[in-house]
């Protein structure tokens, strides 16, 4: 995989300006999360996203606000991508009332309705199913609305990834499965347990296309995409579109991630998807480099007040563990 | 008031087809459902041909995405019926109802619902063997945000299917291979049936005997048999596990003093352990004599008709229990 980015021409610059802003945006808010986790402000444990932001943000760049997604235990990043809020998100990981679920789900078990969030499964390879409702939904409500489903490539070994792919393709839903294949399951190396170089080859076994895209460029991703949910919108069906991408960070916050070479991850972190297109953006004169440092500090701010917005909150009532098991009757 | 006789396959049909025309949100998936084989013991009959295969749909042979996608659909606006074929089937999707159905609704605080029913025909009765015979309702009342039907009727069965398609929460809907042929009179005009009502089946004043789904045939029969002798037995059908009306059984308890429980799943952690808890809890100074539980001996069921007719429990074994109660 290259260093510099592909090209980006043809892309139009606000939609560059976009990209770049909110996988910012994700990875400001992450290492907030980190700092807070660090200072027993956090509880449970974190899975983080820095490393791939490019490929939510390049996916659901593409879609509308009334377009579904399926998130995963690694999903903050998904959620920031789709339109969520970092103050109601930051709020649930403390475990506030204000939280996007009142403090009942936390970092794995993020949701929004509103913004077509069906939330983040933590079980790998659970969502997949659901999405392929979701998009039979669309389907039988004669809508053209798309869902996008996130998963790793560990989730790709699961019965579920089958089951689903099949039966997507099978009725042309509008989903567009997106792996993001970060080369490890926890701590095992996809190459110990899958005998093909690239996932998006198992998508000729459904009958539907496989794209395999670099997972941290930000625009391949975006245009990849672009392809997959024209595709969908239109009654085509699905895609399998996998994002090859790292994660800067172990599998969980408690992992230093001693399995992988440090020879991978150094190269792996040369290509850092938000470094790479500030490079190029610049480079290309779409921003200047004061003008990017504008947004960073725009965005900083933002995460600081939803910190602060979180930390200030109350925790739910006790009596609250109890509601919300059933919509009627109890 | 007009009224006809079906069974509880044709009245399971009816309340599909009723919802179906009130609803366009309800669609049914399942495997083998549709105009080809219309439902491996035909509850979806004449659906497709209806409605369309569109919102009568075959599926592969995935019965964690058969109900995954049932909540998926769920949660974006659709009201889907999903058929797992045998009770036995839904150890394949239990990740879908364990962990996604029963805590979505919870897990995201409130925000989404998941308004799926998910029916199956379970039990003995047709020498199936180990696979196509169990009766796992147990397992999921272990399971908060999880509703549970067990309709022992034609009568009940339309009425619970009416109201579980339209409750906004997950609801597991078993229904028993030997009531299926069993006949109810059923009237024209449209009625529901709430859940958390126990159906008193019948009235009694010496002994109160809880009987669920396939059971209660064999509590009546027993209950008529009994009365001869001059014991006076009250069946009590809970109808709905999740939600389970106490209250109907505490006061039958507190009015006979005697309390057994017929059912057809394993001892160990079944029904009954959970209603004898119960009564144990709240009514155990009424109670004139120990609680018995007559079920299944915690054994997989065998294939030879002689080995299952052991197993399960029969109208002998609820006679000899009743006896050892009243002696």
């Amino acid at each position: 995989m290259p260093l510099e980015l592909q090209d980006i021409s043809g892309i139009e610059e606000k939609t560059l300006t976009y990209l770049y802003e909110k996988m910012l945006e994700i990875r400001r808010f992450e290492e907030k999360v980190w700092d807070l986790f660090g200072r027993n402000l956090i509880p449970g444990t974190l899975h983080l996203y820095i490393g791939e932001e490019a490929t939510a943000v390049g996916v659901c760049a593409n879609l509308r606000v009334d377009d579904y997604i399926t998130s995963t235990h690694r999903g903050h990043g998904h959620c920031i991508a789709k339109g969520a809020r970092v103050d109601k998100m930051m709020a649930e990981l403390l475990g506030k009332k204000t939280g996007y679920c009142k403090g009942k789900g936390g970092s794995m078990h993020v949701a929004d309705s509103s913004v077509g969030i069906l939330g983040a499964t933590a079980v790998v390879g659970s969502g997949i199913p659901i999405a392929v409702g979701a998009g039979l939904s669309c389907k039988l409500r004669k809508t053209d609305q798309v869902v996008a489903c996130f998963f790793g490539d560990g989730a790709s070994n699961n019965g579920t990834f089958h089951e689903s792919l099949n039966m997507a393709a099978i009725w042309k839903l509008p989903i567009i499965f997106v792996c993001e294949n970060n080369l490890y399951a926890m701590g095992t190396r996809i190459s110990n347990v899958t005998a093909i170089d690239n996932i998006a080859q198992r998508a000729i076994a459904y009958g539907m296309p496989g794209v395999t895209v670099d997972g941290n460029d930000a625009v391949a991703v975006f245009r990849a995409a672009r392809v997959a949910v024209e595709r969908a919108r239109k009654g085509e069906g699905p895609t399998l579109l996998e994002c090859q991408t790292y994660r800067h960070k172990g599998h969980s916050r408690f992992d230093p991630a001693t399995y992988r070479p440090e020879e991978e991850v150094e190269e792996w972190m040369k290509r850092d998807p938000i470094m790479r297109l500030r490079k190029k953006l610049i480079q290309q004169q779409v921003l200047s480099e004061e003008e990017a440092n504008e947004i960073d500090k725009r965005i900083m701010a933002r995460v600081e007040q939803a910190a602060e917005f979180a930390l200030e909150s109350s925790y739910p009532e006790l009596e609250e563990a109890l509601e919300d098991v059933f919509v009627t009757g109890r | 008031m007009r009224i006809k006789e079906l069974t509880c396959v044709q009245a399971l049909n009816e309340a599909l087809r009723e919802e179906m025309q009130r609803d366009e949100r309800v669609f049914l998936i399942g495997e083998d459902i549709g105009p080809y084989w219309e439902g491996a013991f035909k509850v979806t009959k004449g659906l497709a041909k209806e409605f369309g295969v569109e919102r009568v749909i075959d599926t592969p042979i995935s019965e964690s995405c058969i109900v995954g996608a049932a909540i998926g659909a769920a949660m974006t606006g659709m009201r889907p019926v999903a058929e797992i074929m045998f009770g036995d089937l839904l150890a394949l999707a239990m990740d879908q109802i364990i962990n996604q159905a029963a805590k979505i609704h919870y897990m995201f605080g409130g925000q989404l619902k998941v308004p799926v029913v998910i029916r199956s025909p379970f039990g003995i009765g047709r020498s199936m063997a180990a696979h196509h015979s169990q009766s796992l309702e147990a397992l999921f009342m272990h399971i908060p945000g999880l509703k549970i039907a067990v309709p022992s009727t034609a009568y009940d069965a339309k009425g619970l299917l009416k109201t579980a398609i339209r409750d906004d929460d997950p609801v597991m809907f078993f229904e028993h291979k030997i009531c299926y042929p069993t006949k109810s009179l059923i009237p024209d005009e449209e009625y529901l049936i709430p859940f958390g009502e126990a159906d008193v089946k019948r009235e009694g004043t010496d002994l109160t005997l809880v009987a669920t789904s396939g059971m209660v045939h064999k509590a009546l029969t027993v209950a008529d048999q009994l009365a001869a002798g001059g014991t006076d037995v009250e069946v009590i059908d809970p109808r709905t596990l999740v939600p389970l009306d106490k209250d109907a059984i505490i006061e039958s308890v507190k009015k006979t003093g005697r309390l057994l429980i017929a059912e057809e799943d394993c001892k160990t952690c079944g029904i009954g352990a959970e209603i004898s808890a119960l009564v144990a809890e709240e009514a155990i100074d009424y109670l004139e004599s120990p609680i018995i539980r007559i079920a299944e001996p915690d054994t997989p069921i065998p294939f030879s008709p002689v080995l299952e007719n052991y197993v399960i429990p029969d109208e002998e074994a609820i006679i000899k229990g009743i006896e050892k109660i009243m002696s």
